[in-house]
């Protein structure tokens, strides 16, 4: 079973390693990471994804508590944070067919062309998790994808 | 405001602390510091030279183990930090607090794989508690007051400070002063003991009807003793101890079933199988006091105490737990069982201590009758009669370390010194010179096997240095006793270099190092010799005595592996 952990770190030289050695040390595996740094600088906000049974999670959290630099541990429940990811896609428009059923797309769900060259374009999309992964499966039935890259997932 | 270099921070800093010994040895990152030992004229710190960075850390441990301080290190960087590694270690798993203050190359120079750089930090992270970079000289008295505070509060342990050369300058002079405030406020929030939570307990174990104190090495951090015996006694409640432990409560006290776990007594682990309720304080349900946790105490609530958060149903599932400090607990339980005059009826388990009895008094082990051969658990009882149990030991790791935690019955806490969790050989003589350094005017002895002692031999040397007269006792039973027993019962006796060839003779070679070396063949002459000895050490002289035990000797009890606690051997 997937676990989302909120973390808030001190923003010190060796701390961020000291979190995720927890993870590795134990065999733990962490599938998804974001780092961003608070507005005061001296903290981070770190979002960890990571899974394993109910009994393994105590035990992070419990250790995560534990580190001297880390201040808070939250395990966040889906329904109290607004999620958002992004998503950028490289594709190929060999002609106006495609172009079409992409712009129609990108309209449909606020996507945006941000870069193109020689008929290759960049796509990014940003929405929920659930969404992103429907407009993915959308584009992937309609033409072929080069390269794509999903951001981790943002949390407020 | 006086103005010093950082090196002299170091140094002035700890002299602050109220820190009386560091365990070192000098290099080119750290000479600064071992100047300012110079310039500061410095008396009221010892600094120890040793032999080997390991041994530094082992003897800061024993030091600290003995006397409940934090234990002070002093490393230069690349090689030697990487060799107090084992030492760090070894504190980590036994939760000890040091400080261990290593040299780094200089802060323009951290990352270009300069002369004897090594990244300490990433080194140890796993192994430590917490640990610094410092950054800025002025920062020095603050972190070193910080790195105390936390390898000494909660749940102790180890911490390392790694410091650039050029902060250490002996030429250049700042401000020195520590700032009031303390910025690790958070580490220092601690619920509210429960009131309801301890009622409880308390009734559910005068209701028990097998109630049994499983007690660890918490009680020896928090120095609860006291309350332990109050505890056990006002409830007759049998004790069993963890290796950790032993000394927690009296050894030869009709309550004490003395050890558990893997070698632990059979009356400890029967006691332990059947009993109905557990009241676990500072223990962290280690695997070697388990067994296979699958089948582990079938019948028992277990109700558990201790200050970190993370050892609570980790391997075993706690059905009540408080977190805290034991001390600060068993107090407060005390104090509600008087107020609230509980009715106990010490009777009641009258048929548990029938059979708690009858398990200790069952012969399960018969030791075979020699004439003239030594048999390791006769000489280790002949010492705890000849020293009363009151005696320092230090242990290295191996049959010697469980013949010793059997048969030594220890009445006093802090006396038995050894390497529990990461079981770490060659630990056993630079701890007991740390004990010694500690409490120059108490017995010392050092219980070691001739495997062992050569892991940190060179330490002689610091004895003769310091004048530390203690006594070894070398279980020479010409092999790595404790592979061997294992591989007589699971590899079918096949002895894969676990013997040792060409000994040296450990009696010329403790000659050579300046001290008194004997050795004892004879059955017949372990009193005498022990005596002996233990006059030559009062005198002032350090005493190796090599005794020649039996080399097929095996330590029994054993539990059998994947089993219940219950399930125990007592012969090959
Ligand atoms: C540093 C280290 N290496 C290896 C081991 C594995 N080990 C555990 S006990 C033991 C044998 C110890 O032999 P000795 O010191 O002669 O004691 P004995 O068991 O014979 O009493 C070994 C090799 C260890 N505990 N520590």
């Amino acid at each position: 079973m997937q676990h989302v952990l909120l973390i808030i770190l001190e923003n010190e030289a060796g701390a961020l390693s000291r979190v995720i050695g927890l993870f590795s040390q134990r065999g733990y595996n962490i599938e998804k990471l974001t780092v961003i740094p608070t507005h005061t600088k001296l903290l981070s906000n770190i979002t960890i994804y990571t899974s394993g049974n109910l009994n393994i999670i105590q035990q992070i959290k419990k250790q995560l508590k534990k580190l001297i630099n880390v201040i808070k541990v939250t395990q966040i429940k889906y329904s109290d944070y607004i999620k958002q990811e992004i998503l950028l896609i490289k594709i190929l428009i060999k002609n106006e067919i495609i172009k079409k059923k992409i712009t129609k797309i990108l309209n449909k769900y606020n996507g945006e062309i941000i870069h193109i060259r020689n008929n290759i374009y960049i796509i990014k999309f940003s929405d929920t998790i659930s969404k992103i992964q429907k407009i993915f499966y959308k584009i992937k039935k309609k033409i072929k994808i080069l390269k794509y890259i999903n951001s981790a997932i943002f949390e407020i | 405001m006086i103005l010093l270099s950082g090196a002299e921070m170091v140094i002035q800093s700890l002299i602050d602390l109220k820190i009386q010994k560091i365990f070192g040895y000098p290099g080119g990152a750290i000479l600064d510091i071992y100047d300012a030992f110079k310039t500061l004229q410095c008396k009221k710190i010892q600094h120890i030279l040793v032999r080997h960075e390991q041994a530094a850390v082992h003897m800061a441990d024993g030091y600290a183990r003995a006397t409940g301080k934090i234990g002070v290190v002093l490393v230069t960087s690349g090689p030697g930090a990487t060799n107090s590694i084992t030492g760090i270690a070894t504190a980590y798993m036994d939760s000890i607090p040091l400080l261990i203050i290593s040299g780094q190359v200089a802060s323009n120079l951290i990352g270009s794989d300069a002369f004897q750089e090594c990244d300490m930090i990433g080194i140890s992270r796993p192994i430590v508690k917490h640990s610094f970079l410092i950054k800025k000289t002025i920062d020095i008295p603050n972190i070193l007051k910080k790195s105390i505070l936390l390898a000494t509060t909660g749940r102790p342990g180890p911490i390392v400070i790694d410091l650039p050369k050029d902060i250490l300058n002996q030429k250049i002079k700042k401000k020195y002063y520590f700032s009031k405030k303390n910025d690790i406020k958070k580490y220092f929030y601690l619920k509210k003991i429960s009131y309801t939570k301890i009622k409880n307990i308390i009734k559910i174990l005068i209701k028990a009807k097998k109630p049994i104190i499983y007690a660890g090495g918490g009680i020896i951090h928090s120095n609860s003793y006291k309350e332990l015996y109050k505890l056990a006694t006002i409830l007759n409640i049998p004790v069993t101890l963890t290796l950790m432990s032993l000394g927690a409560f009296p050894g030869n006290h009709p309550q004490n079933l003395s050890m558990i776990g893997m070698h632990g007594t059979y009356s400890a682990n029967m006691a332990m199988h059947n009993s109905d309720v557990i009241l676990a304080i500072g223990t962290r349900f280690d695997d070697r006091t388990t067994n296979n946790i699958e089948k582990y105490c079938p019948y028992a609530k277990i109700i558990h105490i201790d200050i970190d958060p993370t050892s609570i149903s980790k391997t075993i599932h706690a059905d009540i737990h408080i977190i805290g400090d034991a001390k600060k607990i068993l107090k407060k339980i005390l104090k509600i069982i008087y107020l609230k005059k509980y009715h106990i009826d010490k009777k009641k388990i009258k048929k548990w201590w029938k059979s708690i009895n009858t398990w200790k008094n069952k012969k399960n082990i018969i030791l075979s009758k020699s004439e003239n051969i030594i048999k390791p658990q006769k000489i280790i009882k002949e010492l705890y009669l000849l020293t009363k149990g009151k005696a320092y030991i230090a242990s290295d790791v191996g049959q010697h370390q469980m013949f010793t935690a059997l048969y030594y019955k220890f009445h006093k806490p802090r006396h038995w010194i050894n390497s529990g969790g990461l079981g770490t050989m060659g630990f056993g003589l630079p701890a007991a010179l740390g004990i010694k350094l500690a409490f120059p005017e108490h017995l010392v002895i050092c219980i070691t096997g001739d495997g062992s002692i050569q892991m940190n031999i060179q330490e002689l040397s610091t004895a003769k240095q310091y004048n530390l007269p203690i006594l070894i006792i070398n279980l020479n039973n010409q092999s790595l006793g404790m592979v061997k027993q294992w591989q007589d019962l699971i590899y079918n006796g096949r002895h894969s270099h676990s013997y040792m060839k060409s000994l040296p003779n450990f009696i010329k070679l403790s000659q050579s190092y300046g001290h008194i070396g004997i050795l004892l063949k004879k059955k017949k002459d372990i009193q005498n010799t022990l005596k002996k000895s233990l006059e030559i050490v009062k005198k002032g002289s350090l005493v190796f005595l090599d005794v020649h035990i039996d080399p097929l000797e095996h330590i029994y009890p054993m539990q059998i592996k994947n089993g219940g606690m219950n399930d125990m051997i007592f012969c090959k």
